[in-house]
């Protein structure tokens, strides 16, 4: 399936990923992060029930410490 | 626009402020100085004299509840701010009662997990605010690496988005108030278009 990641297509093998397979597979081991699909945030609970599907938009960002 | 007319603009909106440490002092004071009508800031911890080498505070308030010392301070600048105050720790229960009528929150703390506890909360429970979250402000010099993103229209972030702030990589003024600068600029770009 493609999706785009952060505004750039990827491709992967298969045909759905969970959120928590996608990480696994990009090798996203950084644990601090925001995700959101089509514009929800799903939240850390969710990576492993949530799926990601074909044509999905999704963002990811990483939250460093200090303020 | 002459900046009267901007002033009375943005005296109509209320935006949330999560922390009052580094990234919210500076900020708030930055939206008080332009005029946001309502500042609704929310912190439970006091000042401290190490907190001085970044957060917008006086020797003379160590001690105080930082809401206490940031109101002082906001009023001292622009008496016509309305800050509304709240000197207890944010959690999932109680952030929507908190920022309920907020047109933008900043996400201002220091703790990774306070970070994601609050984006969570909002964009889930209050998904029509927009959030400006920091991230990546620690440390000293490398200008070129601070910026401003737009994650979609509820979210955006700035800071360098990869330094973590430690004992040997300390956040400092410099750094910890550009990005609570380009936060209040965020806001203010947003509060613009409405």
């Amino acid at each position: 399936m493609k999706i785009m990641l952060n505004n750039r297509k990827e491709e992967f093998s298969v045909t759905t990923l969970t959120v928590s397979e996608m990480l696994e597979i990009k090798k996203f081991s950084f644990r601090m992060r925001i995700i959101k699909i089509n514009g929800v945030l799903i939240p850390r609970d969710k990576y492993e029930t949530t799926v990601i599907r074909e044509g999905d938009d999704v963002r990811m960002l990483y939250l460093m410490s200090g303020g | 626009m002459r900046f009267s007319e901007i002033e009375i603009h943005l005296g109509k909106f209320r935006v949330g402020i999560a922390g009052a440490g580094g990234l919210g002092s500076n900020c708030a004071v930055s939206l008080a100085r332009c005029g946001v009508g309502t500042l609704v800031i929310a912190d439970f911890d006091v000042v401290e004299t190490p907190n001085l080498n970044r957060q917008y505070y006086f020797i003379d308030q160590a001690g105080m509840l930082k809401t206490d010392a940031l109101r002082e301070n906001i009023a001292r600048i622009n008496p016509a701010v309305k800050v509304i105050s709240y000197n207890f720790k944010l959690d999932k229960s109680n952030i929507p009662d908190v920022f309920i009528g907020c047109d933008v929150i900043v996400e201002a703390f220091d703790s990774t997990d306070m970070k994601e506890m609050l984006i969570e909360t909002v964009q889930l429970r209050m998904p029509e605010i927009p959030v400006i979250i920091g991230s990546g402000l620690a440390g000293w010099g490398h200008n070129e690496t601070i910026r401003s993103r737009k994650i979609d229209d509820t979210l955006y972030v700035c800071g360098d988005e990869s330094t973590t702030a430690d004992d040997k990589m300390p956040p400092m003024a410099p750094r910890v108030s550009i990005v609570a600068n380009m936060q209040a600029n965020t806001v203010i770009e947003i509060l613009m278009k409405k």
